[in-house]
């Protein structure tokens, strides 16, 4: 029959054959996708938990020049801005501001100590990305959202907005620096 | 046309005859009403589709970096206009022709209301019309997902509203269509496959229009002051109701094609009716969670939401894909093989009306969306990979082969019978047109390769420039190039065909009264006698069955190779 006329009356049946054996591995190969989630968030150290708390913009922004002003190492010039270098303490707590078009401040991060990383925005959604590792989250004004992280590497890792933020969007680089 | 005469039982011809006309190539009746509709909402269609064509090659050409065209405000608008007017216009017009096709002639059927029709189809149009106005004045340089709190002119807002409910109308016309034909048992049985996939998508485009009125009417009343700001993270989470669930529209419909091109081109018939139907069943219960793939790295959403909403309920609309993916070129194997083509593993697959825009076309949007679309999919939809995903050109990467490589494709390959039974009108240029399936597929998956490369080295999407960064190599650089290159030779697949469409409209020979020009449909095998093979021959699909194997391990290589990628970065939760 072809798919554009009504099939005859008997047209419920069990599948067979190629269509069958095809079924059962479809079927199991879609529960491999989803036990590997829950496998890795047990057994898996890179996870997206949502961790985050309410926040008014305002308010973010105190506690994170609070936190600038206690853990201050040292200052950039970047064009007209002058961008503070902030070294939080090991297994501390460290702020990161996001507005059109920069991130706030410069953090400097100990290798294999674990922070928790506060980010949020005072004006649009931005995305901190943070390069060349290529680790992804989502930044939204009115949410503290937290990550716990550790980083394993040395270097100087910029970080990049990926979420369209204006006109400037492109010009939007921050730096973390593990050292 | 042998392989898509249809008889009709004599008692129907006169009445189909009465309110419209028996279609000289397939004996189908054409209701005279839907058929108008079909062909004003596919005009409008492929208007939109060059304009979102044009916006493409504009990007392509700026995100290439040496050649970078447009300044950023350009750009930024530019990528705006491009995704509304391919993702949401190109598409819902297209869409509303598909449904207005699939409750009439399949069904012996006339077209619930030609009033309810005009009035869905003006509110579409000057909604579509108004958004782009308002975009191309600079007003609504907001994207297409427009996130709060950044915010663009009222009437862009309006605009999109306007579209949703006048699709919504649309919807209505058909499921009204499909009442009055059951009602007047206008036919017998249950209903054709490509109906059912029809109302499948009809009934997600139902949620996903809802959710699109509960996100935009709020945002609307706010650009206008009326009402405080919504919840950016509410707005996220209701929009992509709308942004993820309208490409399942797609898949429903684009699967649905797939299963009518089939047929019309080498006489495919579904291996197992209760198999497909219950495929696309799957999609109708579980898509509606999919939402979730874009909040997977979002604050105030916990892991057990996003584990179980990504997963659509333990991947089952996943499933459904697989099953179409299986079951419809196993439906062209059986088909080639009752033609007597035997030779081999894939004998049925060589042997196959390639030079046919109608077969070529479908069967490069099947291999392109299960390949290169469903593996990256749900590779980059996982809870945890998307970490080495979110926002970055992976993201287009994927969606270019899932709604362009396969939607888009599948949709032309479809107008190369629309514009002959429709329109009746016979191509002009057929030999450009056999030619330009491949054109454009090849141009959208040299974009796509580019752009998941590019992804893979961070490189973020919708950005007007990466060298500020200071982050990316040459190695980014060249597949930005890559992408600019394919962008040219899709586009110019793509422009091909808007050219073929109008040409054909305007210089077409009529083939009113006789069959459309033979595109190539197969033919039995010289010497062969032609044989029908049993329902559930277990040797009949052995090719299709090896080609499910190659997927399963491509899938399985690009997925795990993804994990391991993912435990080479920072450790975090």
């Amino acid at each position: 029959m072809s798919s554009i006329v009504s099939p005859p009356s008997d047209w419920c049946r069990a599948p067979a054959g190629h269509e069958r054996i095809w079924l059962g591995l479809a079927l199991g190969w879609c529960l491999v996708l989803s036990l590997m989630m829950p496998f890795w968030h047990f057994k898996g150290k890179q996870n997206s938990r949502g961790e985050a708390y309410a926040v008014k913009p305002d308010a973010f922004l105190a506690r994170a020049e609070k936190f600038i002003a206690a853990n201050k190492v040292g200052e950039e010039k970047q064009g007209p801005n002058v961008i503070p270098i902030v070294e939080p303490p090991p297994g501390g707590d460290a702020y990161l501001v996001a507005r059109m078009w920069s991130w706030n401040p410069i953090i400097k991060l100990r290798l294999g100590q674990t922070y928790r990383l506060h980010l949020s925005s005072i004006d649009l959604q931005h995305g901190f990305s943070l390069q060349p590792l290529n680790m992804n989250f989502q930044v939204l004004p009115g949410y503290d959202h937290v990550l716990t992280l550790t980083p394993t590497s040395k270097g100087i890792f910029p970080i990049v907005c990926n979420e369209f933020c204006g006109i400037g969007h492109q010009m939007m680089v921050g730096r973390i620096v593990v050292e | 046309m042998s392989a898509i005469a249809i008889p009709l039982p004599s008692g129907l011809r006169e009445v189909a005859a009465d309110r419209g006309r028996l279609c000289a190539t397939t004996g189908l009746p054409v209701c005279a009403v839907a058929q108008r509709f079909i062909k004003l909402n596919a005009v409008t269609a492929v208007v939109f589709l060059l304009v979102g064509g044009i916006a493409a090659l504009l990007l392509a050409l700026t995100r290439w970096q040496a050649v970078h065209l447009l300044n950023a405000e350009w750009f930024y608008r530019i990528v705006t206009l491009h995704g509304l007017n391919m993702l949401i216009f190109w598409i819902l017009f297209m869409e509303v022709a598909i449904l207005y096709f699939t409750c009439t002639t399949p069904l012996n059927s006339r077209l619930f209301s030609e009033k309810v029709a005009w009035v869905s189809f003006g509110m579409m149009l000057v909604g579509a019309v108004m958004v782009d106005v308002v975009i191309l004045k600079g007003q609504a340089d907001v994207m297409m997902t427009s996130y709060l709190p950044l915010l663009a002119h009222p009437l862009f807002y309006l605009g999109i509203i306007l579209v949703a409910v006048g699709t919504l109308i649309g919807v209505f016309n058909f499921f009204a269509t499909l009442y009055v034909a059951k009602r007047d048992k206008t036919y017998e049985g249950s209903v054709p496959l490509v109906t059912f996939g029809a109302t499948a998508a009809a009934i997600i485009a139902v949620v996903t229009l809802l959710h699109g009125a509960i996100v935009m009417i709020p945002t609307f009343t706010y650009s206008m002051g009326w009402t405080p700001a919504p919840d950016p993270m509410w707005y996220r989470l209701i929009w992509w109701g709308l942004g993820h669930q309208s490409q399942q529209v797609n898949v429903c419909a684009m699967v649905a094609v797939w299963y009518f091109l089939s047929s019309v081109t080498v006489g495919a018939r579904p291996l197992n009716e209760a198999v497909c139907r219950g495929a696309f069943i799957l999609y109708v219960c579980f898509i509606n969670i999919a939402s979730a793939h874009h909040l997977l790295v979002d604050p105030a959403v916990g892991a057990s939401w996003k584990i179980w909403n990504t997963s659509y309920a333990m991947y089952l609309a996943v499933l459904a894909s697989m099953i179409h993916g299986f079951t419809v070129p196993a439906g062209v194997e059986v088909a080639m093989r009752e033609k007597g083509y035997l030779r081999g593993l894939f004998g049925w697959l060589t042997s196959a009306p390639w030079k046919n825009p109608g077969f070529s076309g479908f069967f490069l949007s099947l291999v392109i969306f299960g390949f290169g679309g469903g593996i990256t999919g749900v590779t980059l939809g996982t809870e945890q990979i998307n970490i080495i995903a979110h926002n970055t050109l992976r993201i287009p990467g994927h969606f270019h082969v899932t709604v362009v490589g396969g939607t888009t494709l599948a949709f032309m390959a479809l107008a190369y019978y629309v514009i002959p039974l429709i329109f009746q009108r016979d191509f002009v240029g057929r030999k450009l047109a056999r030619l330009q399936p491949y054109i454009f597929g090849f141009g959208i998956v040299l974009v796509a390769l580019g752009m998941s490369f590019a992804g893979s080295m961070g490189v973020p999407r919708r950005s007007w420039d990466i060298s500020l960064a200071g982050a990316y190599g040459p190695a980014a650089h060249l597949m930005l190039g890559v992408v600019g290159i394919g962008g040219i030779i899709a586009f110019a697949g793509l422009l091909l065909f808007c050219l073929l469409c109008v040409g054909t409209l305007l210089f077409g020979e009529s083939n009113q009264g006789r069959a459309m020009a033979d595109w190539g449909v197969a033919q039995p095998a010289t010497g062969a006698a032609p044989v029908r093979l049993e329902e559930h021959d277990h040797n009949a699909t052995k090719g299709t069955f090896a080609l499910a194997l190659i997927f399963l391990a491509c899938f399985a290589v690009y997925y795990f190779a993804n994990w391991k990628a993912l435990a080479d970065v920072w450790p975090v939760k």
